[in-house]
């Protein structure tokens, strides 16, 4: 990061920004996605673009999510670079064939030939009270399929490095936005920047535990290394911003330091993002670990309406330092 | 490019007609081989059959420059050639050769070609719906004039997708024609068992321009989608061409016992009364523009150019196994 820190940005300013730097230097550049123009979607992260760029740019498309996303990849196809909006995560189970049987394979089936250069937005995390199909975190199931990448930003900084990235790339990139973390604000430089998708950022430098956290885990983790930090226990926390492709070398390397590591990730703990971090991490640093490589993630069920029921099926700062503390106590 | 003009203002001129001849002969020749492969065990898989529906391929593609756009099915080979691919490395694909369109990673359900427009063949039955939809936005954002044909067979009714394509196509005025190639069957079941209503209705009910043609008639569904091509060319809108066909061999090459779901007599039928290339030969021959003589000699002709090009495929290697993690990611 940039010396001088200029101005703060919300996550969400951050992502317009790097929508409207786009849309400007590259005029093929388009917005799918229904209420996107006027409305700037129910989170009014595009509130404004429409303005700048015309409804031929942001365009409002119909409740259609399969169909959208696949005139995003026959329109990537064949000259423009789309960005897709899908509102909530969840409805990406209507986009799948659309991404993983169609764009993640366009590339390798046509022996090179055609590329997929789009951009699907969409938002993760649970604790809107917003109930079972409103609340999931399905990164995983794109990170399944060879041909895509997905990327996880959790700071204005990084989302709109990333996203600027992202829109540059000649391959389908699926951006997730934890949109509990719009409001959230950080330091972004004036200038211009992108981020190089497939790098890990340590958030913290720490000596005794390495918290590897993604998207909305990151703000948990750094909660919890300021609990640890109390009672005497450094920890490190590392994200990866980018799932795949994926900084192996940088959390090897943190796990190597520190002999113990946790991987928090708010999608299912089952058969998803954790497990495959934390396989990365013993397979490349198995012989300087102290404990086995901790994991969390939401718990096994859909996700509850109920407050309190909702609340414990996500980790917290207080259960990521109770499994620290536990890890570092151990000898 | 080539922008057909209004048919209706021009008769079908000779040379246009003994070109969708030729390209219809060839399409038969190429499949024929295709099952000899299949047979003689060169072929890995297996792959679906246009033979006795060249004349909606040809009519169309033909109706089309080259920089016009077409997606494809599973059943694609006859898209695919129409639309100018060459035989040889067509077969090598086919055969999962390094020399294929696509160094054989896509075989013959994917088989695709940038330099005629073909956005590739889809193993998802209405898979390329929606992408066909994509490039004809591309055609209207870039102002570029190309038309994006999509081919699908009537299985693809039944995907929710068509139906918001077709929405976005009416409502954005998108230059896509849906190429619904009615073979009467979805696989092994007959298409009025799984298809509610009128097919045409469907398209209506978004507004879209829809026509039915006999689609063992070249000339007619030539006309037809010169019509509808000029018209998206013109900013008109999207249309869906309705094609009734039949499909003369297996849903692929291995489907030999088919009397479950269709009899001999109503396969003889259709091969006998309706074969598009014995009508067009008729029409040619009746016009006195060839003879009887002519087609033979042009026939033995496409057959020895296939088998060039199957040996050539036969005899062309194989990617090298690195290969295998290129174009992954582009
Ligand atoms: C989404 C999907 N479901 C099922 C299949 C299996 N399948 C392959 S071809 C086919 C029938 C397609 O019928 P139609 O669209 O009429 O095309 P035709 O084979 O008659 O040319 C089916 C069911 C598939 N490939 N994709």
């Amino acid at each position: 990061m940039p010396e001088v820190i200029a101005r703060e940005l919300t996550f969400g300013e951050a992502i317009r920004e790097a929508l409207a730097e786009e849309m400007r230097r590259d005029s093929r550049v388009v917005i799918l996605g229904e209420d996107v123009a006027e409305a700037g979607t129910p989170f009014k992260v595009l509130a404004g673009l429409v303005q700048e760029f015309g409804p031929e740019r942001v365009v409002d498309t119909p409740i259609s999510e399969a169909g959208f996303t696949g005139i995003g990849v026959g329109a990537a196809m064949t000259g423009l670079r789309p960005v897709v909006d899908i509102m909530f995560g969840d409805f990406i189970t209507l986009t799948m064939d659309q991404m993983a049987n169609q764009a993640a394979k366009v590339h390798y089936m046509s022996g090179g030939m055609w590329k997929v250069p789009m951009v699907m937005r969409t938002t993760l995390g649970a604790t809107r009270r917003s109930a079972a199909q409103h609340s999931q975190s399905l990164h995983a199931w794109f990170c399944h399929i060879p041909g895509l990448k997905v990327i996880m930003p959790s700071t204005p900084y990084d989302v709109k490095g990333l996203l600027k990235a992202a829109i540059r790339d000649d391959n389908p990139v699926i951006v997730f936005e934890d949109k509990m973390m719009y409001k959230l604000k950080g330091p972004v430089p004036v200038e211009e920047y992108t981020i190089p998708i497939g790098k890990a950022d340590i958030k913290r430098a720490g000596e005794d535990i390495t918290i590897v956290a993604t998207s909305s885990m990151v703000q948990v983790a750094l909660g919890a290394a300021v609990m640890l930090e109390e009672i005497g226990i450094s920890a490190e926390v590392v994200d990866p911003r980018t799932l795949w492709p994926l900084d192996e070398h940088t959390l090897v390397e943190s796990a190597k330091k520190t002999s113990r590591a946790i991987v928090i990730d708010e999608g299912y703990a089952r058969y998803g993002t954790t497990a495959e971090l934390a396989s990365v991490i013993v397979e490349g640093a198995f012989f300087h670990l102290d404990q086995p490589v901790a994991r969390m993630g939401a718990m096994h069920v859909p996700i509850p309406f109920s407050p309190p029921l909702e609340d414990a099926t996500v980790p917290t700062e207080r259960s990521v330092f109770d499994v620290a503390r536990a890890l570092c106590s151990k000898r | 490019m080539t922008i057909a003009t209004d048919p209706s203002e021009t008769d079908i001129d000779v040379g246009r007609r003994l070109r969708m001849y030729r390209q219809m002969v060839s399409i038969r020749a190429f499949e024929e081989q295709v099952n000899q492969l299949y047979l003689r065990a060169l072929m890995p898989g297996l792959a679906h059959l246009y033979s006795g529906e060249e004349a909606v391929a040809v009519g169309i593609c033909e109706a089309l420059g080259a920089d016009d756009y077409i997606t494809s099915t599973h059943r694609g080979h006859g898209h695919c050639l129409a639309k100018g691919a060459a035989p040889d490395r067509m077969f090598a694909e086919l055969l999962g050769k390094a020399a294929g369109y696509c160094h054989g990673k896509g075989g013959s359900m994917h088989i695709a070609d940038a330099a005629t427009g073909n956005l590739g063949a889809n193993a998802i039955v209405g898979g390329s719906i929606a992408i066909a939809t994509g490039a004809a936005f591309s055609s209207k954002y870039l102002h570029n004039n190309r038309v994006s044909v999509c081919f699908f067979g009537e299985g693809a009714l039944g995907q929710g997708v068509l139906y918001e394509s077709m929405n976005m196509a009416q409502l954005w005025r998108l230059p896509v024609i849906y190429v619904c190639e009615n073979n009467f069957y979805n696989e092994y079941t007959h298409f009025s068992e799984t298809t509610a209503g009128e097919i045409l209705g469907r398209p209506a009910a978004f507004g879209v321009h829809a026509e039915c043609v006999d689609g063992q008639d070249v000339d007619a569904v030539y006309t037809a989608a010169a019509r509808l091509v000029h018209r998206a060319r013109r900013g008109e809108g999207p249309a869906f061409l309705l094609c009734n066909t039949y499909r003369y061999t297996g849903h692929h090459v291995g489907d030999i016992n088919r009397e479950y779901y269709r009899s001999k007599q109503e396969e003889q039928q259709w091969v006998t009364e309706r074969d598009p290339l014995k009508h067009a030969a008729d029409r040619l021959i009746a016009g006195g523009i060839v003879d009887r003589a002519e087609i033979d000699r042009l026939h033995a002709e496409i057959n020895a150019e296939m088998e060039k090009a199957v040996e050539f495929a036969v005899s062309t290697p194989y990617p090298g196994v690195e290969e295998v993690e290129q174009d992954v990611y582009a």
